[in-house]
């Protein structure tokens, strides 16, 4: 038996590592490219959000840090372990978006057999407890509601005191005040230093939970940073104009690009995209500077970002240009 | 030797989180079992399908007094004894396969997912689950038998243990026919469908009535049921090693068990 302590927030190891990781898969007779290549560090203390829409792939990513699917291609490191490693030392624990219950046991008894299966002869009554779900101990777990049946998962991810907490569209199906009570009971337990990495397209719940947002579309990682670094994505405005010739317009972005503030300059036809955070130098410098027409502005906001940075096709070259926290 | 229980940097950081003691993940889980057994208990319908329908049987249909003086076949044996472990066979098979059913059933409702996120290895999980349905068997197999004594039932004493014992040992095939088929009817209630089908099967099998030659105990003799029907009623029905019936059960045993490998093994790849 090894009792070699660990120190989990030392840093040196990353709670979380992928490498180039894929994953491919044959969905009704057609190959699906469910993860195109995701890298990623997370350090130990760390509370990310691995936000995207349906279908872009955080599911599929989740799985595999969780050895329940293999890669296609790529590394998953979980404190240096491999998945399969990491569970069996009670390392990481995650809490699903449906099922893995026994629907005919108590709640109680649902924590007990989870300790059991890890070696503990440790109660359930302070799992539930942290959990937020020691009044219904004694309740079947088939007459436990949707946000009590995530209050007992979340329990018993608690069993075995992971480092690393994953959750997979944790509040899925909730009302407002279940979703709030699961979040703080989540709150609380980060707050022991615990990683924890949680799938949602919902962006209010990545703003107002995680200390990073990873953007996912697509199989891709396409933002990568602080909640305020991914909103200043959002914060500016988008100008755009018609710029009948080409050599001008090459020119246009060209001294675009120069001026402060300018997030990115797209060509789209003959139209220039600018999003930029001082809007007025660009529009001033275009209708005043070159033979740029039928000018607009748009502001942004979050939501706005949302769709441009996971929608197919659009921008995704050059938003990764702007992911401040992509190198980390 | 995994590191399943190392002192935790972040545990002892969390105030009222409990100690664990140290032993290694369970290869095999006694509170799991002990849960298993509540849970057989908790469920009405599988108590009455296991422990009062086999015995139930036997008094409807086997209890009526002509049958005590009719022989067996063997010269040893009354036709009570004969429907008594006809029926504590179909016992030991409805409960055997109910118990392999829930396998994919609790598959299918991503239980054996969460299990795959403990220490708990797959093999585990299914020795769990056999360990619980073969004891819940042995009680079912048990209860008829004993109910059994007191209507009458005359056989050798030998046979009296060996009966119930291939009764109970042979419902095993039946664990696997649970497991089978819970993967091909994707239904939480497949038992409502499994239980009146095995009842078919053990009219067609020959285990509720005797087969008297023609084309339906040639019919009969391809049934799952039909093997270990006459292996139970070796030692009493006389006639000797029932050859036939061997190779019934060991086709359908291996039947089963393909069946249940094939699509396990699937299911796991695709979770």
């Amino acid at each position: 038996m090894t009792t070699t302590p660990r120190t989990p927030t030392a840093g040196a190891t990353p709670a979380l590592s992928l490498r180039s990781l894929r994953k491919d898969f044959v969905a009704a007779g057609a190959p699906v490219h469910a993860v195109r290549g995701i890298d990623l560090t997370i350090r130990p203390g760390e509370v990310v959000a691995f936000l995207g829409p349906n279908g872009a792939g955080k599911t599929t990513t989740i799985d595999m840090v969780l050895g329940l699917s293999d890669p296609t291609a790529g590394s998953v490191r979980v404190f240096g372990k491999t998945p399969a490693e990491a569970i069996a030392a009670g390392q990481v624990a995650a809490v699903m978006q449906t099922g893995g219950l026994l629907r005919d046991i108590t709640v109680a008894e649902t924590v007990e057999l989870t300790a059991a299966l890890f070696g503990t002869t440790a109660p359930a009554a302070p799992f539930l407890e942290r959990a937020g779900i020691a009044d219904i101990a004694d309740r079947t777990v088939a007459k436990c509601s949707g946000g009590q049946q995530q209050r007992l998962r979340f329990a018993m991810a608690l069993v075995s005191e992971p480092d690393l907490l994953l959750l997979d569209e944790p509040t899925t199906g909730m009302d407002v005040e279940g979703r709030r009570e699961f979040w703080s009971a989540i709150r609380e337990d980060a707050a022991h230093g615990r990683t924890i990495v949680f799938a949602t397209h919902y962006l209010e719940e990545a703003d107002a939970y995680a200390d990073r947002i990873v953007l996912v579309s697509q199989g891709r990682i396409v933002a990568d940073g602080s909640a305020a670094e991914i909103k200043n994505l959002a914060s500016g405005r988008t100008v755009s104009a018609l710029v009948d010739d080409p050599t001008e317009r090459d020119q246009v972005m060209e001294t675009i690009r120069a001026i402060p503030g300018v997030d990115t300059v797209e060509e789209r036809g003959a139209r220039v995209l600018v999003r930029a955070t001082d809007s007025d130098v660009v529009a001033r410098y275009l209708l005043t500077g070159t033979t740029a027409r039928d000018l607009e502005i748009a502001a942004e906001n979050l939501e706005d970002a949302f769709v441009a940075l996971t929608t197919v096709g659009t921008a995704s070259g050059t938003t990764q240009d702007t992911t401040r926290g992509a190198q980390r | 030797m995994n590191d399943l229980t190392p002192a935790r940097a972040l545990r002892a950081a969390v105030p009222g989180a409990p100690a664990r003691t140290t032993s290694r993940g369970p290869g095999f889980s006694r509170t799991y079992l002990r849960l298993e057994l509540r849970r057989f208990f908790r469920n009405r319908r599988t108590l009455i399908f296991s422990f009062v329908m086999p015995p139930l049987f036997f008094i409807i249909f086997g209890a009526q007094s002509a049958y005590r003086t009719e022989d067996a076949g063997s010269g040893h044996a009354n036709v009570t004894a004969w429907i008594l472990v006809s029926m504590a066979l179909y016992g030991a098979m409805l409960t055997a396969t109910s118990g392999g059913a829930t396998v994919s059933v609790e598959r299918a409702q991503g239980w054996t997912r969460q299990l795959r996120l403990t220490p708990l290895r797959t093999w585990s999980y299914v020795a769990t689950k056999i360990s619980a349905t073969m004891a819940l068997g042995a009680v079912s197999v048990l209860i008829t038998m004993v109910v059994g004594s007191f209507f009458h039932a005359q056989m050798p004493w030998y046979a009296w243990i060996l009966c119930p014992l291939i009764a109970w040992v042979g419902s095993i095939v039946f664990a696997a026919f649970g497991l089978f088929m819970g993967y091909l009817l994707p239904s939480e209630n497949v038992m409502q469908i499994l239980g009146p089908g095995l009842a078919l099967l053990s009219f067609a099998g020959g285990l509720f009535v005797p087969l008297d030659g023609g084309w339906f105990e040639h019919v009969a003799q391809l049934m799952p049921t039909y093997g270990l029907a006459e292996l139970v009623r070796a030692p009493i029905a006389g006639g000797g090693v029932p050859v036939v019936g061997i190779v019934n059960v060991v086709v359908w045993a291996v039947l089963f068990s393909v069946g249940a490998a094939w699509r396990f093994r699937k299911d796991t790849a695709r979770v």
